[in-house]
């Protein structure tokens, strides 16, 4: 592939984590790395076993294709392969291939001499994957509580493991979650919005920048958090709605085990509420 | 001091650890696999949770068998139920039930001192009824209560009144017409987990007979994936909700206990328990509307409702947090003149059990306190009445 004529300046050696310059190369525009090789690894295997669970499975249906857990019989020990043993190795795969992914984010970051940011919001999500197939099934004691392989299974999963709480939406960091989501899109579309609108000026008009952007908050809400601080404020929603949705799903099981809308019970019976006239 | 980022985050969290810690509960949990791996269809429980219910929820001790004497109508007056069944079983489901629903009062709750044959106390009146209830129950709906079935302890538990009983809510005072804002709803609702759906749930489903029949009105959902002439509202889905709410929780169970969530309706998806529940709903039905309704004019007038309305049954009354009421132990078999009315039928005077050997049971209910029968009963063997079913 084509290198563009700046890009070979940023191609440094060193940097590297794990291995030292045995795995210090690029294949085309993609840097390798110790945890290029891993990933790789854990991708192919995962993947091929998924192919060969969908091989011993019902169906080549590509919606109905189902790896499942192993029973809870199997408590947090190792199942059969045909039993949920494929999803045990498939899980190790998942994480390991997600862990070097994230871990090459790293490698090239510190080539390039910037932040860890985007390895660190990386690791929020998968931190949520690991949260729901690794840490909750530790605390509840048996992997039999993860979720499918599946693109209808897991969602059956999510629509069952939601009813075993009655009113899932009365899971507070589901709340929390939820409106961090719906913020993120909401910030989202401002910024987009008000980029749009600067640089696409109308024709004969000159391309509008920061002054522009920031006045038209001042003007409109009194207020611009910057063109900076619209970046952190997107990062900041983003990983907060996936680290509540984390929290959501780990503390449905192992920390509360009836509906949620009874955990309010704490709420309602406040001693406040004597004092509207009730 | 200066508000910053960092501080406001140690603050909020500090509240929120706060908050999760008084409030959330602690691993182990105890989990139950209900279908195929990975479904989700499971129960979750916390062990703590489990063994106090466990200890609430014991079926008491039972009196040895006495099927011994003729029939108890022969020699009391004024039995109008239980007149066929032996004395000895007579007197023993007496002091049962004394113990099941009047232990500190005892006889003189429901009988008249030295004239046990009146009628002149309400309780009375309403215990024959009850009776009467329980056979029909243990009778009529095996659908649900399948071999467990019912005695007084199910729901009395030792107590006068059952303890988890619903009476028709009083709406709090709103406007109506054009401002009309009281909709049922969004308010605190015990019946509801203490969400804030219908808090009366109760009303349009386990009493009273509606215009087209309860079914159709719990059954919100479309069966057809385009909205395609179904009528029903979102707050019709919501009283729905709130009454299937009250199923789980009065059973302590969650909604895959009976459902596939993927299509609540789809009873080809559905746990062979939706059945049972199926039934249980119909029964409490028919349990308010023949017997605890028409009772309205014989209860005191302090155990109505707000309402003015009679005490009613809903699945908490036997279940009490547990999916088989007292964890399934089959109580009603100890009393197989309470299981229906074929028993009491069957119990012929003729018989060897009532053949007029000595009875201290009959004694003791006239002479000496009802405490002391069970201990000079003796246990008799099954007697032919006994195997009538």
């Amino acid at each position: 592939m084509a290198m563009l004529s700046f890009e070979r300046k940023y191609r440094v050696r060193g940097g590297t984590l794990l291995g030292g310059d045995l795995f210090d190369f690029w294949v085309g525009p993609f840097y390798v790395g110790f945890f290029g090789v891993i990933g790789g690894f854990f991708t192919l295997l995962g993947t091929a076993l998924i192919i060969w669970g969908a091989a011993i499975g019902p169906t080549w249906n590509i919606w109905q294709i189902n790896i499942a857990p192993p029973n809870l019989s199997y408590g947090l020990g190792f199942a059969p392969l045909a039993h949920g043993g494929l999803w045990q190795i498939i899980t190790i795969c998942a994480v390991g291939s997600f862990g070097s992914w994230a871990l090459r984010e790293v490698e090239i970051s510190r080539k390039l001499g910037i932040g860890l940011h985007v390895p660190a919001a990386f690791s929020v999500a998968i931190f949520a994957y690991v949260t729901l197939e690794v840490i909750r099934p530790l605390l509840m004691g048996a992997w039999g509580v993860g979720f499918p392989y599946g693109i209808m299974s897991h969602l059956d999963w999510v629509s069952n493991t939601g009813y075993s709480y009655i009113n899932f939406e009365y899971n507070p960091m589901h709340m929390v979650a939820v409106t961090l989501f719906f913020t993120t899109t909401f910030a989202l579309a401002l910024h987009g919005s008000l980029v749009l609108a600067a640089i696409n000026p109308a024709n004969g008009e000159v391309v509008k920048f920061t002054e522009h952007e920031d006045t038209f908050f001042r003007d409109f809400i009194g207020y611009s958090i910057g063109t900076l601080g619209i970046h952190r404020l997107g990062l900041f929603l983003a990983l907060g709605a996936g680290f509540a949705s984390a929290a959501c799903i780990l503390i449905s099981g192992p920390f509360w085990t009836q509906g949620w809308p009874a955990w309010w019970g704490w709420w309602l019976h406040l001693p406040i509420w004597q004092f509207g006239g009730h | 001091m200066r508000v910053t980022i960092p501080l406001v985050a140690l603050i909020g969290g500090l509240a929120l650890a706060t908050v999760a810690v008084l409030t959330l509960q602690r691993p182990p949990v105890h989990v139950e696999q209900d279908g195929y791996r990975g479904t989700g269809i499971q129960l979750i429980s916390s062990p703590a949770a489990t063994a106090a219910a466990f200890a609430l929820n014991q079926a008491p001790a039972v009196l040895p068998q006495n099927n011994a004497g003729p029939p108890a109508g022969s020699i009391y007056k004024n039995v109008q139920v239980l007149k066929n069944v032996p004395a000895g079983a007579f007197a023993r489901i007496m002091v049962s039930m004394t113990q099941w629903v009047a232990p500190k009062q005892g006889c003189g709750y429901c009988h008249v001192s030295g004239n046990f044959a009146s009628d002149a106390k309400y309780t009375k009146r309403v215990a024959r009824r009850m009776i009467q209830m329980t056979i029909y129950t243990n009778a009529v709906w095996k659908s649900h209560v399948k071999n467990v079935g019912v005695t007084c302890y199910t729901c009395h538990r030792g107590n006068n009144n059952p303890q988890y009983v619903w009476f028709k809510a009083v709406e709090p005072p709103h406007a109506t017409g054009l401002m009309a804002t009281e909709t049922g709803e969004a308010r605190p609702s015990l019946a509801a987990d203490g969400s804030a759906l219908p808090y009366d749930p109760f009303t349009p489903f386990l009493v009273g007979k509606p215009k087209g029949g309860v079914n159709a009105m719990i059954n919100t959902a479309g069966t057809t994936a385009l909205p395609d002439g179904n009528r029903m509202s979102i707050q019709q889905t919501n009283w729905t909700y709130a009454l299937m709410m009250n199923f789980a929780t009065s059973l302590g169970v969650n909604c895959e206990f009976c459902h596939e969530s993927r299509n609540f309706g789809s009873w080809s998806e559905s746990t062979p328990k939706r059945v049972t529940a199926y039934y249980g709903l119909h029964m409490v039905r028919a349990l308010n509307n023949n017997y605890m309704v028409p009772l309205t004019g014989t209860f005191a007038h302090d155990l109505l409702g707000p309402s003015g309305d009679v005490a009613k049954i809903d699945c908490s009354t036997c279940h009490q947090g547990v999916s088989k009421p007292l964890y399934g132990a089959p109580m009603a078999k100890a009393f197989p003149y309470l299981q229906g009315p074929a028993t009491l039928a069957d119990a012929s005077p003729t018989s060897a059990a009532a053949s007029g050997e000595a009875n201290p049971a009959m004694i003791t209910m006239t002479n000496a306190p009802a405490a002391a029968a069970p201990a000079s009963a003796t246990p008799a063997p099954a007697p032919a009445g006994q195997t009538g079913k």
